[in-house]
């Protein structure tokens, strides 16, 4: 079964880099590769062809693992639906939660949980916070189990109390904000419709809308080049490594308050998760 | 002075271009203060020498503020500022090697923090720019480039004009989009020489 995959995702990617070397002019080519990938990602878009869905059953065991000072697995955690609730909790995160007196996206929330409920040291689940090969990241594992669990339902930004209104108005303005050698921002490449990096397209997050909710209703999402599960967590991360910043501390309010933005510009969009991107 | 005339103009027509855009959202009043807390807290523990990275220079700063439409007055200011940080060839020649200049547009390393330090930087170009016909995988966040030295009749003044652009596109055109490469070092007076010629050569394939 799992040579069956690694097989399916060789061949997807046998196709993608045939169509990049197509002698069609430019415009031509990129709506054709993206027409392939359309084709590859229905190809591969069920559970038991994506490898994401992995990192779903990977994450359901971890949920319910006792581990930590207290011995005690995740059940009790609280992701803003009620302690063990997962259902529809993905679609309102990040969320502002009483007992941290916080705004927390999904990670956040789960090493609160670590560390207030199981009682554990985090410090390996953090080492291992994005997977490569030969190592498996707990947080991509989760997320894809918790996020997969609210599938079908609509992001719904939650605005109400004053700290995720603040959340929300410096993500806005961390999007705009144009810094470090390149003189980028976010709204750079992601300002205005149908522009493309090489080949590449990149979605317009500057406005609300279908793109938005497109772009935020995929992520976790299954990376066929990386061969992991990513987060938005990892794709921030990756943003800013391409805009030449240092690296962004993982799980810092910064990129939830950047997440609170870019969700809000998502509202209303389906959520299906985890997806598979290039 | 006919020279400094023209670059005035087209700055204000520009200016004038900018301005006639729908007004974008108005930034939200959040204190700058809070942003810049958020910012500190997210990049906490940064490598020696990039802390410079992460803090803001003023026309960054502006451009932020006004989301790249800055009014007139803050629009004058940029382009007199960084202006003055362009620093031509002491020869006066701005034309290198177009096929070292290919190499360098072609190349999208360095820089980044998964990068080995003190490697050379490319440019990158054709990651926003169409220059070579036969060069397919190219960007559209900037103008295409096709035939630039060609269309502008290989002037030695159109030249000299690139070189600027390169060193510091918003020299020319306040917040423009594009890093400046010469100021921020990015890019050596060796490299932008080559990027020149690249586009201003009429041997080389962009004007082909």
């Amino acid at each position: 079964m799992l040579g069956a995959r690694a097989a399916l995702s060789a061949l997807g990617l046998t196709v993608l880099l045939a169509v990049g070397v197509s002698g069609a002019p430019a415009q031509q080519a990129a709506d054709d590769s993206e027409k392939e990938i359309e084709r590859y990602r229905a190809m591969i878009n069920d559970p038991m062809a994506n490898p994401g869905y992995l990192n779903v059953d990977r994450g359901e065991v971890l949920w319910k693992t006792a581990r930590g000072a207290n011995n005690v697995s995740l059940e009790k955690c609280d992701l803003g639906m009620g302690p063990g609730k997962l259902e529809g909790a993905y679609a309102k995160l990040p969320r502002y939660f009483k007992d941290a007196d916080r705004v927390m996206d999904l990670e956040q929330r789960l090493l609160w949980c670590m560390e207030n409920i199981q009682k554990l040291d985090t410090k390996d689940v953090l080492a291992r916070r994005f997977g490569g090969p030969g190592r498996t990241s707990d947080m991509e594992d989760l997320v894809a189990f918790i996020a997969n669990k609210s599938n079908g339902m609509k992001i719904d930004p939650q605005l109400a109390h004053a700290k995720e209104q603040e959340m929300l108005a410096v993500g806005e303005a961390m999007f705009f904000r144009r810094s470090s050698i390149s003189d980028f921002s976010c709204a750079t490449c992601h300002g205005e419709d149908g522009k493309r990096i090489r080949l590449q397209g990149l979605p317009n997050l500057s406005k609300p809308g279908k793109v938005a909710q497109e772009t935020m209703g995929s992520w976790p999402t299954y990376r066929v080049s990386q061969s992991q599960s990513r987060t938005m967590q990892h794709r921030l991360w990756d943003c800013y490594r391409q805009m030449r910043m240092p690296a962004p501390e993982y799980a810092s309010d910064g990129l939830t308050a950047l997440t609170v933005y870019l969700t809000s510009q998502a509202a209303g969009g389906e959520i299906n998760v985890p997806s598979i991107k290039r | 002075m006919f020279r400094k005339l023209t670059l005035a103009c087209a700055a204000l027509a520009i200016a004038v271009v900018a301005h006639a855009q729908p007004a974008p959202k108005q930034a939200t009043a959040v204190d700058p203060a809070v942003i810049e807390a958020y910012i500190k807290g997210t990049w906490k523990k940064v490598p020696d020498g990039w802390q410079a990275r992460v803090e803001q220079d003023e026309t960054q700063r502006v451009c932020s503020q006004y989301r790249n439409n800055p009014p007139l007055t803050e629009f004058e200011k940029i382009l007199a500022r960084e202006k003055a940080t362009v620093v031509f060839p002491g020869d006066g020649n701005v034309m290198g090697d177009w096929k070292k200049g290919e190499k360098i547009a072609q190349d999208g390393r360095g820089g980044q923090f998964s990068d080995p330090p003190n490697m050379v930087n490319g440019g990158n170009c054709y990651a926003c720019h169409q220059m070579a016909k036969e060069e397919l995988s190219f960007g559209t966040l900037g103008p295409s480039l096709a035939e630039y030295g060609k269309i502008r009749k290989f002037s030695v003044e159109e030249a000299k004009s690139v070189y600027a652009k390169i060193f510091n596109p918003q020299s020319v055109q306040p917040c423009s989009n594009m890093p400046r490469f010469g100021f921020h070092r990015f890019l050596s007076e060796q490299q932008i020489k080559d990027l020149t010629a690249y586009l201003m050569s009429p041997d080389s394939p962009v004007n082909k």
